[in-house]
This record gives structure tokens, sequence and C-alpha cells, in this order.
């Protein structure tokens, strides 16, 4: 990033916020939620999780002794990491992990140029990855705690779910998703550092519920509205990729639009689609939109555009 | 190599220009066929076959082909050739004419065989024409077996329908899905172009290994490419004429001469544009 021409006139903010800075701050906030998910699922998560970040940040490594410029210290890498490790379900073999760590990094982030210029979200991206190309080992959500299927899949189903277990996050699921207190606490962390704001997760929920009201087929039915809401990956997406500095929209106005859209598209695939869960592919579509929701929402110009003086 | 050699095409087709990895044409099938080596070698000959026969058959009718109709002409010829090398798959390999589907008769707009047919065997004769469409028909059938080879072994644990991969291995599904497609090709390219690459570095010729043509004809200085072949050639014959000229009367003719190239690069640039033009209808109707 330090190479990047920035044109902009005097005067200047002086900042000491860095990527370094940030990314400490996100790995932190994860943190509660990375915690719950060991203690909810076992030594094993600790084991898929430090697997991952290691994977990311060696081949960040590798990546930086070819191009001889060392970039894994601004940490982003271990968010990438600890992200994708938190977006996999525990039984996953450890070489998946890993291979889902190398794509992130190689193919998502560095040959696109590095942090800053990778299009998608990368530890997304390797979700889905994963998600294509292993479909069975990706959704086989049984351990020795859980039988059965994750609460969105027997919500679709037609099948009752105990909403207090959902809010705690004592089900089945990936390490992260599961508790929803803990990933508030995380989001809490975020937006009391002012590293996010609540734009786009407040826009892509707000929206999400008013389509499932529409078409979710239940109504008002706070029972069902709340397991949409807690289960599944909808709020560590909501608040920790969707908020990604680099495949959100930079403008205010984008922002809000991205969220929407981003609602949208998780009520379509989690409503009409064949499988419960829809986020990853949402928020990866999203990524897509971004220039042109930035194309149609740049800001005017103080002064330009008043109409009060034209000819 | 002796320009327009029968040896020289087919080195030209297979490696230097080679048409999925250096030209970028005719993606549609490359992606879409290649989900196993046998598909993509299938794939390869059958365009291979089309591309030489309407090469040939081009070639010896272009000086009765009128101007103006000249694609309607090329696309009759490619067409039957087409209809008669499907018919002969339905015959005598069913299951492989099942795999490929609805490319086979595809092969009619492929770019590269309209693009040869255009760019090469309406302005060279029969037997360089031949040799063309061989060399790049075998170039396409190398780029799709290797590209398919790749997408099967990760994809599906085989090698030609034969189990290659340890039990223990699981298939990466991805590579016999489309993206996996994408991925494979970029990969494969940027290989070729790494190797390449390395080779500049050790001071190699690499314009008789890879021409690296970006397809931005306006702006290429590369003489030795095809659509540009045959001016090179007359400026080649020219620069020896001029050669002998300037070592009669060195300084008086020089500006005369830059005169000269400025207009013919000018005239050069027109074609180029021209057949940019013609490219790009292609694509689309592909």
């Amino acid at each position: 990033m330090d190479d990047l021409l920035k044109v902009s006139s005097n005067p200047h903010i002086r900042s000491k916020v860095n990527t370094m800075g940030i990314m400490f701050a996100v790995v932190l906030a994860l943190l509660p939620a990375a915690g719950f998910g060991i203690y909810n699922f076992g030594i094993r998560a600790l084991f898929i999780i430090l697997v991952t970040v290691a994977s990311t940040v060696f081949t960040e490594f590798l990546f930086g002794l070819y191009k001889k410029k060392q970039t894994i210290g601004d940490l982003s890498a271990v968010v990438t990491g600890l992200l994708l490790a938190l977006n996999l379900p525990v039984s996953i073999p450890w070489w998946a992990a890993a291979m889902g760590g190398v794509f992130a990094i190689l193919i998502v982030k560095c040959l696109f140029g590095g942090l800053g210029q990778n299009f998608m979200n990368p530890a997304l991206a390797a979700r889905c990855f994963l998600l294509i190309s292993f479909p069975a080992l990706m959704t086989n959500f049984t351990t020795d705690a859980y039988t059965g299927a994750t609460p969105l899949a027997a919500l679709k189903a037609g099948e009752e779910v105990n909403i207090l277990d959902m809010v705690i996050g004592r089900t089945a699921g990936t390490i992260g998703e599961t508790s929803l207190i803990a990933i508030v606490i995380g989001a809490c962390i975020l937006l009391l550092l002012g590293i996010i704001d609540l734009r786009i997760p407040g826009s892509y929920i707000v929206t999400f519920v008013l389509f499932l009201i529409f078409f979710g087929g239940h109504g008002i039915n706070p029972a069902y509205l709340a397991a949409q809401l807690s289960g599944g990956g909808l709020m560590l997406g909501a608040f920790f990729m969707a908020t990604d500095y680099v495949t959100r929209p930079i403008t205010p106005k984008g922002q809000y639009l991205y969220g929407i859209v981003l609602g949208l598209l998780t009520g379509i695939f989690r409503v009409f689609g064949s499988n419960a869960e829809g986020v990853s592919y949402a928020i990866i579509l999203g990524n897509l939109l971004v220039p042109l929701i930035e194309k149609i929402t740049v800001p005017k110009a103080f002064g330009k555009g008043g109409g009060r003086y034209e000819k | 190599m002796k320009e327009n050699s029968a040896l020289e095409r087919l080195y030209n087709g297979i490696a230097k220009e080679n048409p999925t990895f250096v030209l970028m044409l005719g993606m549609c099938p490359t992606l879409a066929v290649t989900t196993s080596a046998i598909n993509g070698l299938g794939m390869g000959l059958t365009t291979a076959v089309v591309l030489a026969l309407s090469n040939l058959i081009i070639s010896l009718l272009r000086k009765v082909i009128p101007d103006k109709v000249r694609i309607p002409a090329f696309i009759v010829i490619i067409a039957s050739f087409v209809t008669i090398v499907q018919l002969l798959l339905e015959g005598y390999l069913p299951d492989l004419n099942e795999a490929l589907g609805v490319y086979i008769p595809l092969i009619v707009v492929n770019c590269i065989i309209l693009g040869r047919a255009e760019a090469y065997a309406y302005t060279h004769g029969p037997v360089a024409s031949l040799f063309d469409g061989i060399g790049m028909g075998l170039g396409f059938t190398v780029a799709l077996t290797c590209i398919g080879m790749v997408r099967e072994l990760l994809g599906s644990g085989k090698l030609f329908g034969f189990s290659v991969m340890p039990g223990s291995f699981t298939p990466i599904l991805i590579f016999v899905l489309a993206p996996g497609a994408f991925f494979v090709l970029a990969m494969l390219t940027a290989i070729q172009n790494f190797v390449k690459i390395q080779g500049e570095k050790r001071g190699k010729d690499m314009s008789k290994i890879g021409s690296g043509c970006s397809h931005d004809c306006l702006h290429c200085m590369d003489g030795s490419c095809a659509d540009n072949q045959n001016e090179a050639f007359l400026k080649s014959e020219e620069e020896k004429e001029e050669k002998d000229e300037t070592e009669e009367k060195p300084k008086a003719v020089k500006s005369r001469e830059a005169v000269k190239k400025q207009s013919r690069r000018e005239e050069e640039q027109q074609e180029a544009e021209e057949s940019m033009e013609f490219i790009d209808l292609d694509e689309e109707d592909e």
C-alpha cells in the first residue's frame, strides 16, 4: 500500500492508525468467537484454527520472499486465516483447511496485488472454494457433541429450534458462527474502537429482516426471525466480513446500498435457495458489485450540482 | 526456418502462436469441454481436422471468392466440414460425440478457424495454409489436452480415465466444474509466460519461442506476427533493396527512406485496425 501515489490537497490529517493496528483489533474482536468455538467443539477447533492461520501466514511469507517484500507484519494474513477457520466445520481434515488458507492468500490476495488490491474477501472466497471442492466435508457438522443438522437446516426443514441455545451457541455449525453472544461482543469491540460503523451491518440486517417478513412465509413471527438472525453465518458475515475495508464500497451511500444488496441476496439464497445458508455467496457476489456501487454513489464535490445558479 | 514453410507453420501453430496460450482464441470450447484429458484431446483433434481442411479449401478458392462475401463463403466451407466430422463422430465415436455435445456444431463459429481463414489462408498458398491449419490445430489440441489432464487429475484423480492417484486422495471437485477451467487455464498460461520471461532474462531470442501477442495490433511492432507476416516479408525484401541503395548513395536517400517508412507504418496500422474489428465481430458470434 505504501508505494501507492496518494493524491489529495492539503491540509492533511495525520493519524497514528495503521494497517497493523486495525488488523490487531480485528484479531482481538474475533477472539471471543474463536474462544467459544474451542470451548464448544473441543481442542480440535484450536488445531484447525492454528493450521489455517499457519497456512495463510506461511503462504504470505513465501510470496513475500518471492517478491522480495515482506508483508506478514501487517497481520492481515492472520485475520484472513482466523476468519477462514471460523467459517469451517470442526470435522474438516487439516489438509483441506490448509489448502483453503493457501488459496485465500495466494490466489485471491497476492496474485491480484496483495492487501488492498483483492476484489473479494479472501477468507470467504476460500470458504466458497472449499465448499464447491469438498461439499461432503464442508457440510459435515456432526461432532461428538452434536449430531444432526444445523439449526438453519432444521428451520428450513420445518422443525422446531431452541432459540436460547442458538443465542448462546450450543449448536452444530462452523467453528465461529454458532454463538451470537460471542460475535456481538467482538462486534462491540470493533464499534467502540471506531474500526467499523453500523452502516453496512445495520442496513444488511434490516434489509434481511424485511425480506423475511415479506417473503419468508412466516410473516412477523419473532421466533422465526430470531432464529434466522442468530443462526448461520449472518452475524459473523455482517460484522466481520461485509465490513472488510478492502472489499466494501468507500462511499457512505454506497455502503448502505451494499448492505441492502447483501440483505436481499442472503434472503433470496436462504428462502428460495436449495441450501439453508447463503451468507458467504451473498457477500462474495456483493464484493463483485462494489465497483459498480461506488460508481453510482460518487458524492458531489462541495459547490457542485446545487442547481441554483444554473443558466 | 524459412518463413511460410511447412515446418515453420507447424512450429508457429504449436509453440510460438499457440492459439490457446498465446493468442487466447477459441476460449469457449477450451473452458467448456476440458473436463477430462480425453475430451480435450477429442475436441482438439476434431477442430484440427476441420481447421486443416477448411484452410486448404479456402486457400485454393481464394482467387474465386469475392472479397465482399468472403465471410459467408468461409462459413459455408467450414460448416460443410463440421457436418462431415460430426456425422463421422456420431457413427464411429458416439461416446465422444455425446461428451462434446453442442461444442461440435459450434466449431463452425470457432474464432481460431475463422481467424486463420481470414488472416492466413485467404492470402497464402494451399500448402502453407494446410500446414498452418495443422499446426494451429495441433497447438489447440496440445493446449486442450494439457488443461484436460490437469483438471482430470485434480478433479477426479484420473488420467485418460485410469485412476492414478492413491486411494487416500480426495478429488477437488471444483476443477471439473466451470471455475476450475478458469483456474487451470490461467495457471498454465502463467507458467508458459514465466518460462518465456526466464528465457528472455538469459538472453535467448524469445521472439522465436513465444511472440507474447497482446492483441494490440495498433501498437504492435512484431513483424513476425501472422497477421503482419505478408507485410513483414515485403518489408524485409524492401529493406534489402534499401540497403543496396544506401550503399550506393548513403546520405541523400536517408530522409526519403524515413518518409517512406512512416507512410508504410500508417498503412500497417490501418490494416491492423481493420483486422481488429473483424476479430471483435467473431468473438461476439461465439
